[in-house]
């Protein structure tokens, strides 16, 4: 892919692959002025930052409760979302969302993308408010602070790896979206997945355009799995293995 | 004990050990635990209310995920269901009519897309999931010692999963371009006759189940290794006394104590693969004709192209349905073999 990126059409449709070839920036220069990139970009940014912040924002406190006062039945319904097919919300969504002119907006989009990010951050953040020891709170209270002031200042701070390893996912799981994006995207609010995909559309295929396009997608993704490896190993073994 | 989709709450099963305690930080003195954050001031008013939100905590804490939930989730579950008892097309200005069961009645009779999509979902995610333990059970067990590059490995794994399934799609579309792709090339190397790939109504769905496979084996790699690290030292010592080979070891000792956690992995790949969507669509779009149109793809042309909002939704009632019952089967499995 990488490779291809940077090959004139011809090169690539050379049979066998060749490995000398003239190196271009054509394709690049292609997906990021004539396409736009830097602005479906934007959109998926915001969209992702969004989503992650607001499922952090519902998902911690609700994590901390089913944990501390075993509200097993709220787990389930977590459990619920994972199973249901995600299409089954759309058909709804997309009536709603039309009705109310919001098709095409980013609420629409950080909405739909928190139903993934939502049930992700409270299925990894359980276990981890679990696993600190009640005493914690308790010292605090005895100091005079409020329970919630123990939760967020006491025991937030202890939970950092659990709250990285679940918004960098949160994040990367609203970055790679494209069914959601397909129907809820318009021209305002398209995303990568959705520009990449729209390279298709051509009659002749631009191999080289839709490499390029495909690196633009991926080196952030690649840049987060380099730097956060441990985390994200965590998040997406989370659930299977817990001793 | 590991657990993975039934009972993940802690629940009457005893509290759980720390998935993995806080590391490098000494627990602070209970007299400092105030001052950790200076948020004192901030704070005063939330104090003054402390009371009643202490009191309250466990209904106020989970109250707006639970909105959410309810909004966002439930509501449109009950929305679909009632849907799929109508006639409805977005496309004309009619509302719905009521049909009752008429819906689940022509899907589940006379429509052979709808029974291709089944077996075609089944067949992708068996044969998915097969490939995917076997191999990343293997590939598990021999990553298992002190190696170098051990981490460069985890990451180089890690890629796959996280890479955008867009992405994927489109670099799998050079790979198996029957003139230019690499995939034929190879063959052509190793003196093999070329294949047409996902031209091919017959090699359409294998050759997505490869790229599944490519996706997902690291992720069943990567919950064994971690399984493996938790196993206990006794039972391998025990091997070893009794001069057990290596084979027999694994087979009658690494790969039982594993059992709950491959099942576990096995559970949640089955429940995404019979889902799989991004990677079918930006390939074949279902084709070439209906040969790689699964249940989600399916349902995905109903809604969104032909604009059929109730017969979609029963086919998406149904869907749920099937997922489910996937789930609850394959959640049964988890209990350890009585060995």
């Amino acid at each position: 892919m990488g490779v291809s990126s940077f090959k004139q059409q011809a090169d690539i449709i050379r049979t066998p692959p060749t490995w000398v070839f003239r190196p271009t920036l054509l394709h690049y220069r292609e997906v990021f002025g004539q396409y736009q990139f830097v602005h479906f970009m934007w959109n998926s940014l915001v969209i992702a930052a969004g989503s992650t912040f607001f499922s952090l924002l519902l998902g911690l406190p609700a994590a901390y409760s089913i944990a501390r006062f075993r509200q097993s039945k709220l787990a389930l319904v977590i459990l619920v979302a994972r199973i249901v097919p995600g299409i089954t919300f759309l058909i709804p969504w997309f009536i709603l969302f039309s009705r109310l002119r919001l098709v095409d907006t980013y609420t629409s989009l950080i909405l739909s993308h928190m139903l993934v990010g939502l049930p992700f951050i409270i299925w990894v953040m359980v276990p981890f408010f679990e696993s600190l020891p009640k005493e914690l709170e308790e010292a605090a209270m005895v100091d005079g602070s409020t329970r919630s002031g123990a939760f967020l200042r006491v025991l937030l701070p202890l939970t950092g790896p659990g709250i990285l390893t679940s918004s960098i996912l949160s994040f990367v799981f609203s970055w790679n979206n494209f069914m959601f994006a397909v129907v809820l995207t318009g021209a305002r609010t398209r995303t990568l997945p959705i520009a990449v995909f729209n390279f298709l559309s051509y009659s002749e295929i631009n191999w080289g355009g839709l490499m390029a396009a495909a690196v633009v997608i991926t080196v952030p993704i690649l840049v987060i799995a380099l730097v956060a490896q441990r985390y994200i190993i965590a998040g997406l073994t989370a659930g299977a293995v817990k001793g | 004990m590991p657990r993975g989709l039934a009972g993940d709450a802690g629940d009457a099963v005893g509290r759980r050990q720390p998935a993995r305690a806080f590391s490098g930080r000494t627990p602070f003195e209970p007299h400092h635990v105030c001052s950790v954050l200076p948020l004192g001031r901030t704070w005063r008013w939330v104090r003054l209310r402390g009371g009643w939100l202490d009191r309250n905590l466990r209904y106020v804490f989970p109250l707006p995920a639970l909105a959410f939930i309810v909004v966002m989730m439930v509501f449109p579950l009950v929305y679909t269901l009632r849907l799929s008892c109508t006639e409805w097309s977005m496309s004309s200005m009619s509302p719905p009519a009521w049909v009752g069961v008429a819906n689940y009645a022509s899907l589940l009779g006379s429509d052979q897309r709808f029974s291709g999509a089944v077996w075609r979902t089944f067949y992708f995610t068996v044969l998915a999931v097969v490939l995917e333990t076997v191999l990343g059970v293997a590939i598990a067990l021999a990553l298992n010692r002190d190696m170098r590059g051990k981490n460069l490995v985890k990451t180089i794994f890690l890629l796959p999963m996280v890479a955008t399934p867009v992405a994927v799609g489109m670099v799998w579309l050079l790979i198996y371009e029957p003139t230019i792709g690499i995939a034929n090339y190879l063959l052509s190397v190793l003196g093999l006759p070329p294949l047409h790939w996902l031209a091919s109504p017959r090699q359409a769905l294998p050759s997505l189940v490869l790229v599944d496979v490519w996706q997902w084996t690291p992720m069943i790699t990567l919950i064994v290794l971690a399984a493996l690290t938790a196993l206990p030292r006794d039972p391998f010592e025990a091997a070893l006394v009794d001069g057990a080979t290596p084979w027999q070891t694994v087979r009658h000792v690494t790969l039982p104590l594993l059992q709950p956690a491959i099942v576990a992995a096995m559970t949640l790949r089955a429940i995404d693969a019979l889902k799989t969507f991004d990677i079918i669509y930006t390939m074949t779009q279902g084709g070439p004709g209906f040969a790689s149109e699964t249940l989600n793809i399916y349902s995905f042309v109903l809604g969104f192209q032909y604009f059929q909002m109730g017969k979609a939704s029963a086919l998406l009632m149904i869907f749920f349905a099937i997922v489910l019952g996937s789930a609850i089967i394959l959640s049964w499995a988890r209990r350890p073999v009585e060995a």
